[in-house]
């Protein structure tokens, strides 16, 4: 049977990278007693996806990975004890039970993020909230987005869903997934930019609150967290 | 939650800043307010490198199990953070609670290699500790040296307060009680190092006086304070089995080089391989209990979560009980995705088996270590494994199926000739020969045979420390030759050649057997910005070259001049239980090409049974 494990990454674990998350999770799985599956052949490897990498330096509330279990656990009692056996930085919320087709694994099905984006050092303009809010109403804001390969002019505006400001932070839901994905340091980059605010002037912490599927049809958005895609399992 | 000594700026433009953030799975915090002694224990080498060495964890294990005592980890900054520690003033700091090294009580620092002498003083210069142990105050960490390369700490003495000479079991309680009498006696931090002295097996190098004969060498070494003893005895624990273990390592969140559960089987070596040191200064050979040993296993492999386990030792198939574990680490562990590593094992039916059950014969190579090419030189070296074991093994090996073989070799051994040096190449074909016996629709391809060679370092406590060396361009002409070899050889497309760089040799000859008078190239080649000289990327021979020039010390006098039987050698201060006549006699017998037995099959009376344990004293009680 699948599971969906749902945790938050805080503190100084923000400076542990993607694969050695993955790696923490791995050995977790064995200090916890959770029966997880197996790939076959020589050197079986835990059958376990991420729904997607979490950038150095970010933090979240809603970071999201599938395993394969080979016998039911109870969801509170799972969680309980990877919870002893973890370290402060990462916080297991929840394991659910998600069906069994491939088509529903998180990698597959992400379609959104929510992030948080506060400064961390130096400082906005006074004004800031009006020049951003100005930013947003553009049409389109178009960007170089490199990638390995190549370099293309793309406009980011359609992929960011929805903003609000939120206190002195910044709140938005930027497309993510295989399809289309928006990076929130990109937005904030291009926001610097047009608005001539000097690069070294100011830094920004990126959090990440939460991830959705797109449950919606015809075209129209309908997104959904993960998390409630599962469901809780006891026994 | 946590606050960290380097600030995100500094953290996010490193590589790896996992390095220094400490928070791993099962390191120890403790209320330092609720402490007596603040230990920090550095690796002077980077965290991937110092995080895969079992001594230190055990050594942290065994202090942190004092209430008393809070032992906290340090590793040597890489290159780039090196330079943002300098440029901001940022103090060295421990992983655990991010505090300044200086604020500690203790500086331990294991010394396992000869090329990290460098990274010691980046070490001591980083947390803002006068690099000369005379130069230290009250308000300094004690500086304590350990490990493999304190039986020779003479290079090093100006910068240490103690060594601590053998295995860290034993009088490291005695010592953190002693200190703790100390601090609130508002005696002197000599005071403080005279107790330390007394201490069976710890040195204080600033209480002896060496003098020199006119050629250099050493004329007399006489401590100089009435409570340093003139030896020094080596520390051996000899219930390995009750000595304290680590049932709870830490787990590195990046990957060390060993990422993985390591069960030490057993201390010291009985075959008495003449180039050896661990096979000298850990003896008497000492097993722990198999039982002991598998209960661990389980434990430590719950507590980490590691999916590898290894065994440690210095010669795995010596161990008695090596079928029983290995059995039982098959059947508990294989089916639960736990990989099973068997290092140093010689090759045989038994291991070839195991290592069938173990891996994949096609992908995994087989590892030989015959050390020289000719039998005559195996006598020399005392490597009592014959041509003969080497073609059968890799024979029984490529007959299940394996096709890549690893083969280890020294070069630059004592006696050793051109036929020597040429053998190494033609032993590697005869064995690829082997291979090719096979019928042609039974084999898997190709073979790969991949032979390496090191240049032989003289070691201290070995019957080869009146051994003399070679010049780098010396040591190239060999490695030529072989490889020059190589190329006329049958095979040779199935045939690869390796060889170690020869400049570092050169250096880790002098600071091998080098005295008092090495520390200050040491210190040159340090002010002149060597470091991490164990690493390709970051070793500046020339740089080295111009320390020696610089302060005048002679590497000749060190490597190349051939030592008397009765010389008098910076190290003999040191008692290891195995006495200099022995050692002597062995270097004869190697002169000769003559063989000695391993301990088991006959003692040879080389001292260590005064240690009252272990082998020597096998069935007979």
């Amino acid at each position: 049977m699948k599971a969906r494990i749902k945790f938050r990454k805080y503190g100084v674990l923000r400076f542990i990278g993607h694969l050695d998350v993955m790696r923490f999770f791995q050995k977790l799985m064995r200090r916890a007693d959770i029966p997880i599956a197996f790939t076959g052949g020589y050197s079986p490897h835990m059958i376990m996806s991420f729904a997607s990498p979490l950038g150095i330096g970010l933090t979240s509330d809603g970071e999201y990975l599938d395993i394969e279990l080979t016998a039911p656990v109870d969801s509170r009692e799972a969680v309980r004890r990877m919870n002893e056996e973890c370290v402060e930085g990462i916080e297991v919320l929840s394991i659910r039970q998600i069906p069994d087709e491939k088509k529903t694994t998180g990698m597959t099905i992400l379609a959104a993020a929510d992030y948080l984006i506060s400064v961390k050092n130096g400082s906005l303009p006074e004004n800031w909230k009006n020049e951003f809010a100005d930013f947003m109403t553009q049409k389109e804001i178009r960007v170089i987005k490199q990638t390995k390969r190549s370099e293309r002019e793309v406009d980011i505006r359609p992929l960011i869903y929805r903003w609000k400001i939120q206190g002195e932070s910044i709140w938005l839901q930027l497309a993510a997934g295989s399809v289309d994905n928006l990076k929130p340091d990109l937005v904030m980059e291009t926001f610097l930019s047009v608005c001539a605010i000097p690069k070294d002037s100011v830094s920004f912490a990126y959090h990440r609150l939460e991830m959705y599927a797109d449950t919606g049809e015809a075209g129209k958005r309908n997104l959904v967290s993960l998390e409630s895609l599962g469901q809780e399992i006891s026994m | 939650m946590r606050k960290l000594a380097l600030s995100d700026e500094i953290l996010l433009n490193i590589e790896k800043p996992a390095r220094y953030i400490g928070g791993e799975v099962n390191s120890v915090m403790k209320d330092k307010d609720k402490v007596d002694v603040r230990f920090a224990m550095c690796f002077p080498d980077v965290y991937e490198i110092g995080m895969s060495h079992l001594g230190i964890q055990i050594l942290y294990d065994m202090f942190n199990r004092r209430e008393d005592t809070w032992c906290e980890r340090v590793y040597s900054p890489w290159t780039d953070l090196d330079k943002v520690m300098r440029d901001q003033k940022i103090p060295l700091f421990a992983l655990e609670s991010q505090d300044p090294v200086k604020k500690f009580d203790f500086l331990g620092i294991t010394i396992q290699f000869e090329m990290c002498y460098t990274n010691i003083l980046q070490i001591l210069e980083l947390s803002h500790i006068p690099l000369h142990a005379a130069e230290r105050t009250d308000a300094d960490p004690v500086v304590i040296g350990g490990g493999p390369c304190s039986y020779n700490p003479e290079p090093l003495a100006d910068f240490f307060d103690i060594f601590y000479i053998g295995e860290g079991e034993t009088v490291y309680d005695e010592l953190l009680d002693a200190y703790k009498e100390w601090k609130g006696s508002g005696k002197n931090r000599k005071e403080f190092l005279e107790r330390a002295a007394e201490i069976e097996g710890l040195y204080v190098p600033q209480f002896y006086d060496a003098a020199y004969k006119e050629d250099g060498t050493l004329l007399s070494f006489t401590p100089n304070n009435a409570h340093a003893p003139a030896r020094v005895k080596k520390q051996a624990v000899m219930e390995v089995t009750d000595s304290p273990y680590p049932m709870k390592p830490v787990v590195p969140f990046i990957k060390a080089t060993q990422d993985r559960v390591v069960l030490e089987i057993q201390r010291g070596c009985i075959r008495g391989c003449r180039f050896c040191q661990a096979g000298m200064i850990y003896r008497p050979t000492r097993e722990r209990n198999v039982e002991t040993l598998k209960e661990y296993a389980r434990a430590m492999l719950k507590n980490t979560g590691h999916e590898e386990i290894s065994l440690s030792s210095l010669s795995s198939s010596d161990y008695s009980e090596l079928k029983e574990l290995v059995t039982f680490l098959i059947d508990e562990f294989k089916d639960k995705g736990i990989n099973i590593s068997l290092p140093s094992l010689r090759i045989d039916a038994f291991s070839l088996d195991v290592m069938s059950r173990v891996q994949d014969i096609r992908k995994s190579s087989l590892t030989f270590a015959p050390e020289a090419g000719s039998q005559r030189m195996r006598n020399v070296i005392n490597k009592g494994l014959t041509e003969e074991d080497i073609l059968e093994g890799a024979g029984q090996a490529f007959d299940g199926g394996w096709s890549k073989v690893k083969l280890y070799f020294m070069l630059g051994l004592p006696t050793e000739t051109e036929v020597d040096m040429r053998e190494i190449a033609r032993l590697s074909d005869r064995v690829a020969r082997r291979y090719y016996e096979i019928p042609k629709e039974q084999r898997n391809g190709k073979c790969q045979i991949t032979a390496s060679s090191s240049f032989f370092v003289p070691k201290p406590f070995t019957p080869f420390q009146w051994a003399s060396m070679f010049s780098a361009e010396e040591y190239t002409r060999r490695a030529s030759i072989v490889k020059e070899e190589f190329q006329a050889q049958l095979n040779r497309k199935s045939l690869k050649y390796n060889w170690h760089d020869a400049q570092t040799t050169v250096l880790e000859g002098v600071m091998a057997r080098g005295d008092r008078r090495v520390g200050k190239v040491i210190e040159e080649a340090y002010r002149l910005g060597c470091l991490f000289d164990s690493w390709t990327e970051c070793f500046h021979n020339e740089l080295w070259m111009q320390a020696f020039e610089n302060t005048g010390v002679d590497i000749d006098f060190y490597n190349l001049r051939q030592r008397g039987a009765d010389e008098l050698f910076p190290w003999d201060f040191i008692d290891i239980g195995v006495s200099r006549k022995f050692l002597y006699r062995e270097w004869e017998k190697a002169i000769q090409g003559e063989v000695t037995p391993n301990c088991r099959m006959q003692c040879s009376g080389c001292g260590a049974a005064s240690f009252g344990g272990g082998v020597c004293y096998e069935g007979k009680n």
